[in-house]
């Protein structure tokens, strides 16, 4: 029971909660929701849409071997299910924000494969006009709010859009991406205290790919359940199957509408698995070859969706592949013009490292 | 023996206050604990409690009184026994009051207390006097070029004039907020941000737990989102907890988003050694922050230029650190009564024309630069005074061409010598007025050491007014 004192006092007269009821309380604010039913159309979108992601991946892989693509680059293959279950559930407005495997969120946003590879290749086209890189893009028109490279910095600020989105009194809800790395991050904690706090808009979502670069989540967290994080904070958590689209989606519907109602922030945590290394350098030493083919024979998000169109939409093969060669056409056609497309012009180096001031109308 | 009761020292820069209110009276017994009187300082009333058992035997200094100096007595104590005929018969002991108060780190200062047996007065030790920065004669009249001639001119704190920008920016813009540790209901830590929350409300006031690293990102975001935070920082000492988020996320978001989007944010709040707070409170973060491309870094000096700049960091589109200093939130000086004045963010103020060696300096730093440059005409030498103001994008410019003309340069700072701000000047100056140099061009900086506590030791570890007229003196080839 509570016995602890309040150093001031309640001053409001009111008697202090006993923690364990609030963390009581948090638990069961949730139960992870079944996964939600499909329409054919939704089958199919989500399909395109994964397909888009590990197609582009791939070829973004290759064109790494081949030198086209230099630094860092992770890749979000195994992943896909997570960002466009979540896009699925997202409403015009809401605003995306991740770290540095950040290539299937900016896709999932819609932003263009040709704009995408062209940063890549670092090339005057790409979003960034070949400055940003992989780990740096960004999208207003589409509310992505970056890439970022530092591990956990975007935390606190996709905290800030949704502080935003309360100050303009919008519905906007803010879905801020980290993974398990990021988790032990301290400014995740500063920005659950503050997102609790005000109640901000903000929908956590923990992409539990079970290695935070070669360090397996046993091996660095002393709590291993990424959902429990957030209850010192009043922050409810569940754990989400992050392979299976239609059960991030119901996860995401049921968190945007708890943040929207002016609730406070959700965390998702998304049970979900990368086939590829940290990054390209990565020989992935610290897991099996068995245990990689064992997720992806069993658990590809992509083969999910496939099988259900197929058996229980009635999906031919033919219209499949016809969607296989559209998003091929769309990733072939961003690799040639990335390769192709110029660098920037030297003058670039020089710019956009302060803004202009534009005259204000006062308001 | 009657004990004096003295005038408390409250905040670590307090030099003086106003005694607002007796609570006991002559004649009154008092116990350690009771409330004895209210002092005000410029950022707050404290309680002065007592410490000793006894009989308020006299008031020495009555309600109301303005300007009482630290260790002042105010009022004599008399133990049991004790008249009133006995006050003033000898040279009674000190004891100065034990005050309640909270200081800005949240710790209970109390104030220095003198408990040594009057029977042996001769064996204590006296400390070195402390630290107490320049005061330049007529710092209230200086005047900027962007003043229109004939505009009023009201004598204004930095601290009032730090306020009344952040309130005409948040009324001509709804996008402003601030948000900080203690900015809303407390009225700030050291007051800047007095009377905001009544006039703005909680929305636009925000009040942050202690989280630095969390809230400078968050105000990132909300500026990514096109909202224009400012945020305090209690101090820029706590501000290297979120160092990542400013260098990191605001100061390169723009050219790493190829120019789509940036982040309008202003970072203020009190930055340098205050006094006697010793190596982690104590730094200038000046040449720190100057080093980054995409950050703007100001650092003001006068009221003026305070209000002006500050109105001018809020409107700008880009990250600006803004670099205030406890010490400075005190002084007075001329403000122009304008409806909208903004001072240029990255030009150079002529603080004082002379043509024999020009004396740079920004900040808190001036307050040395000025007061040299008063000593030394009595000697003779006309020393050119400039103010930064802004130190990125710095007024190179306005420096060489002062320098051309007199010949002779030496920089003030308080920050550590080594990539200060000086170097910069200095190689600034080799490259563009090698040819107008009549001797190397001198540093007087903080010295290299971490600020010590010790009053004696601190007062080594900053400039002073005589290093800076030796190195006037050596660039002028002058004994």
């Amino acid at each position: 029971m509570a016995t602890a004192r309040r150093r001031n006092g309640a001053a409001d007269g009111e008697a202090p909660a006993a923690p364990d009821a609030a963390i009581i309380d948090a638990l069961k604010k949730f139960e992870t929701p079944a996964p939600a039913a499909f329409s054919k159309d939704e089958e199919l979108r989500a399909y395109r849409d994964m397909l888009l992601i590990r197609r582009f991946e791939e070829k973004a892989g290759q064109l790494y071997g081949m030198g086209f693509i230099g630094g860092f680059c992770h890749l979000y293959i195994g992943q896909e299910a997570v960002v466009v279950g979540m896009q699925m559930a997202m409403q015009e407005g809401d605003q995306v924000i991740t770290g540095y495997r950040d290539h299937g969120h900016m896709l999932a946003t819609g932003m263009a494969a040709r704009g995408v590879m062209a940063e890549l290749t670092g090339r005057r086209s790409g979003y960034s006009k070949g400055k940003g890189g992989s780990m740096h893009m960004f999208s207003k028109e589409k509310n992505f709010f970056g890439g970022h490279g530092i591990v956990g910095a975007q935390v606190p600020i996709g905290t800030g859009l949704a502080f935003a989105n309360r100050y303009n009194g919008s519905k906007a809800a803010s879905i801020t991406y980290f993974g398990d790395g990021a988790a032990n991050q301290g400014q995740v904690y500063e920005s659950f205290n503050m997102a609790s706090l005000w109640k901000l808009p903000v929908v956590y979502i923990i992409e539990n790919n079970r290695y935070a670069m070669g360090t397996s989540v046993n091996r660095a967290s002393a709590e291993t359940n990424f959902s429990h994080r957030g209850l010192s904070f009043k922050i409810p958590g569940i754990q989400v199957d992050g392979m299976d689209v239609r059960a991030v989606k119901a996860a995401g519907d049921l968190a945007l509408e708890h943040c929207r109602s002016g609730e406070g922030p959700v965390i998702l945590e998304m049970m979900t698995y990368r086939y590829r290394g940290h990054s390209m350098s990565d020989p992935a030493k610290y897991r099996t070859r068995d245990e990689v083919q064992k997720m992806r024979s069993e658990q590809d998000p992509i083969d999910q969706v496939r099988r259900r169109l197929a058996e229980e939409q009635g999906v031919s093969e033919d219209d499949l592949k016809a969607i296989d060669k559209e998003v091929r056409d769309v990733v072939a056609d961003s690799a040639d013009f990335a390769q192709n497309d110029p660098e920037p012009d030297v003058s670039e180096l020089w710019t956009d490292i302060y803004a202009e001031a534009v005259p204000q109308a006062a308001e | 023996m009657p004990t004096e009761i003295l005038m408390p020292a409250l905040s670590p820069t307090m030099e003086e206050g106003t005694l607002a209110k007796w609570v006991k009276n002559e004649g009154d017994s008092v116990a350690p604990g009771d409330v004895i009187a209210e002092i005000e300082t410029d950022k707050a009333t404290m309680e002065v409690e007592a410490i000793d058992e006894g009989t308020l035997g006299k008031i020495l200094v009555t309600a109301g009184t303005e300007g009482v100096k630290v260790n002042t007595p105010i009022a004599v104590l008399l133990a049991e026994g004790e008249s009133a005929a006995d006050i003033g018969s000898s040279s009674g002991s000190k004891q100065s009051a034990d005050a309640e108060q909270q200081d800005v780190a949240g710790e209970k200062a109390t104030s220095e207390r003198v408990e040594g047996s009057s029977s042996q007065p001769q064996q204590r030790s006296v400390p070195a006097e402390g630290m107490k920065h320049p005061q330049p004669a007529n710092e209230d009249k200086i005047v900027s070029p962007e003043i229109p001639e004939g505009t009023e001119m009201v004598t204004t704190t930095v601290r009032e004039a730090l306020r009344d920008a952040m309130a005409e920016e948040m009324r001509r813009d709804g996008t402003v907020f601030l948000m900080g540790e203690e900015v809303a209901e407390y009225q700030g830590a050291y007051k800047i941000s007095q009377g905001l929350l009544e006039e703005f409300g909680a929305r636009r006031v925000v009040d942050t737990p202690i989280t630095e690293h969390g809230f400078a990102g968050l105000g990132v975001g909300a500026a990514f989102a096109g909202l224009k935070p400012i945020v305090e920082f209690m101090t820029f000492n706590f501000a290297m907890q979120a160092i990542d988020q400013i260098i990191n996320s605001a100061a390169k978001t723009l050219y790493m988003a190829g120019g789509q989007m940036g982040c309008p944010i202003v970072f203020r709040g009190p930055n340098g050694a205050a006094a006697r707070v010793a190596a982690q409170h104590s730094q200038d973060y000046a040449a720190w922050y100057s080093h980054i491309p995409g950050l703007k870094v100001v650092q003001p000096y006068s009221a003026a230029d305070a209000k002006g700049l500050l109105k001018s960091a809020i409107r700008d589109p880009n990250p600006v650190i803004f670099l205030e200093n406890e010490i400075l939130y005190g002084h007075s000086f001329e403000v122009p009564k304008l409806d909208d004045w903004t001072v240029p963010i990255g030009k150079a103020r002529v603080h004082k024309e002379g043509k024999d060696v020009t004396i740079v300096s920004f900040g808190i730093g001036m307050t040395y630069a000025v007061k040299a440059a008063e000593e030394l005409a009595k000697e003779g030498i006309d020393a050119e005074v400039l103010d930064l103001r802004t130190i990125r994008p710095m007024d190179v410019d306005a420096i060489v061409r002062s320098v051309k003309k007199t010949n002779r340069c030496v920089t003030v700072e308080e920050g550590y010598p080594q990539n200060s701000v000086g170097s910069e000047i200095a190689s600034q100056l080799m490259v563009n007025a090698f040819d107008y140099l009549d001797a190397p061009v001198l540093k007087v900086c903080g010295k290299d050491v971490p600020m010590p506590y010790a009053a004696n030791l601190e007062k080594l570890a900053l400039p002073s007014v005589k290093e800076v007229m030796d190195a006037v003196k050596a660039v002028c080839y002058r004994d």
